[in-house]
């Protein structure tokens, strides 16, 4: 029988690897998280993870490690979002609906054609955290390390450009590049997430600590730090639940960013 | 010294026109009042000064310099119309809004430093509002909003300010405050304004050029000539000036 005792738990080498590699996975969608909510590009998170979805089966269709695969085609996705609203003169939801429907519709084709990976595909609809290999914690961490210099060094464009995006063109700052970054920064981080609560719940990790943390923060880095608290606390509750119940990593965390969330409704209406 | 020179500038919404063959030139000193009705092509022209529309004919040119090889935006401050352009669910603090004017110029990767901090503190106690740093943004008054933009635009330093409906949200008592200041800056500091309103008593109390718009230039010179020309009180311009006089 498994020990769970606090200080055994975290003795376990899953137990260290999911810790890990979730706390890098939450740091990073919690602070480019703030920036889609307040530029009202939450949804892209969603789309991309469709997209994600389809890649995910190419890479198990012609048996290449999915991640591997997920990071450039999430990357073309969001490119072609970026490229139908341009292009094609329609807003930017709809480009999303258009690009996560041939991520799905895709996957979908060749989970049919192959027959075989079903199994493999379903691991990814929903995550699972405590599985991660020792790659993968590399994985995560290297790609999280790279999306939050990117944040760290563009922040005051990002800043700029997300608080008054009229004020910062005519200051000179590219708003179109800050939109192309922040677009391939979310492609990257989808597929990152992937295994934390995967494909299905990924936009969720993106989205619930930001908004938790608007609720109630006075300040920009004040949101940015109780986005970050909220959302460490609920990737390490959410394992540490997972692992004592036997529920699932991906939906515990996700139900927990829930639960911080009405919490600060309800701290909002009480203040 | 010429700040800003507009030549035969046309801007077209997909078919129909917003600006004709506009054409003024603004030097320095000058305080310069826009006006003109609704769908006049105000708002239009400060985004075509800015490059932020494309136009379909003519030439900017800023500080002598042709807008598309301009690079100086720094000198140039802006506070957009309230409410337009903001993000009203962005919670920033007072100190990091006025912070934004002085992260143009700087070079990658940007830094905010403590003379930077320094130089908002400063600002922000000229503009008499010294004590609302560390207040949050979204949490001000109409009047304090504005002044906080203003101080955005300040302490850039620039040389010329341009203003899209600058007093909108305010009372009148604040209104008037709002523009003794810009009078103050233009006539102490030597600051080229640039300013649209509806309310054209403003111009006539503190402008020294007014720009009168309808799609074309229907008048640009001193603001003494425009009152006393017939064709701006009668027809459609009517409104306008009785507006300007029930305010009074």
């Amino acid at each position: 029988m498994i020990d769970t005792s606090f200080f055994t738990f975290f003795e376990y080498a899953f137990i260290q690897k999911a810790f890990i590699a979730g706390g890098f996975v939450a740091l990073t969608c919690a602070t480019l998280g703030m920036f889609l909510v307040l530029r009202r590009m939450s949804l892209i998170g969603d789309g991309l993870s469709h997209v994600s979805f389809g890649a995910i089966a190419l890479g198990l269709f012609f048996g290449v490690y999915p991640l591997y695969i997920a990071v450039p085609v999430v990357m073309i996705g969001s490119y072609f979002i970026l490229k139908i609203t341009e292009k094609a003169k329609v807003y930017g939801d709809a480009s999303i609906g258009i690009v996560s429907a041939v991520g799905i519709s895709g996957g979908v084709i060749l989970a049919s054609l192959s027959k075989g990976f079903n199994v493999d595909l379903f691991s990814y609809l929903f995550g699972n955290i405590l599985a991660i290999s020792e790659t993968e914690v590399i994985f995560s961490v290297t790609l999280s390390f790279l999306v939050l210099s990117m944040l760290y060094f563009f922040y005051w464009d990002l800043f700029s450009a997300t608080f008054d995006e009229e004020y910062a063109k005519t200051t000179g700052i590219h708003t179109n590049f800050i939109n192309i970054l922040l677009t391939l920064l979310t492609a990257v981080t989808v597929v990152l997430s992937i295994k934390v609560v995967g494909v299905m719940l990924v936009s969720a990790l993106l989205i619930l600590p930001s908004v938790s943390a608007l609720q109630i923060a006075r300040g920009f880095k004040q949101a940015l730090f109780l986005s970050i608290l909220f959302s460490l606390l609920s990737v390490f509750f959410g394992i540490i639940f997972s692992f004592l119940f036997d529920i699932p990593a991906g939906a515990t965390i996700v139900m927990l960013s829930v639960i911080f969330f009405m919490l600060t409704l309800v701290y909002k209406k009480l203040g | 010294m010429n700040i800003l020179s507009v030549e035969n500038l046309g801007v077209r919404y997909e078919q129909s026109i917003a600006l004709d063959g506009v054409t003024f030139s603004v030097e320095q000193g000058d305080f310069v009042g826009i006006a003109g009705p609704n769908g006049a092509g105000k708002t239009t022209l400060i985004k075509a000064i800015f490059g932020l529309i494309p136009s379909f004919s003519g030439a900017v040119s800023l500080f002598g310099e042709a807008q598309k090889k301009f690079a100086k935006w720094q000198s140039i401050g802006y506070l957009p119309q309230k409410n337009v352009s903001v993000n009203p669910l962005f919670p920033a603090v007072v100190e990091e809004v006025v912070l934004l004017g002085l992260i143009s110029e700087k070079s990658f990767p940007k830094k905010v430093t403590k003379a930077d901090k320094k130089a908002v503190r400063e600002i922000l106690e000229e503009l008499g509002i010294g004590d609302l740093r560390k207040k949050s943004f979204t949490e001000l008054s109409g009047g304090q909003y504005q002044r906080v933009l203003l101080a955005r635009a300040l302490v850039q330093k620039p040389e010329l300010l341009i203003f899209d409906e600058p007093s909108t949200a305010l009372d009148p008592q604040s209104r008037d405050g709002f523009f003794e200041l810009l009078l103050e800056l233009n006539q102490k500091k030597g600051i080229t304004i640039l300013f649209i309103t509806h309310d054209t008593s403003y111009i006539q109390r503190y402008a020294s050029k007014i720009l009168y718009l309808d799609r074309k230039v229907m008048y640009f010179g001193t603001v003494e000539n425009f009152f006393q020309k017939k064709e701006f009180r009668d027809s459609k311009h009517q409104y306008h000036i009785h507006y300007s006089h029930s305010n009074d």
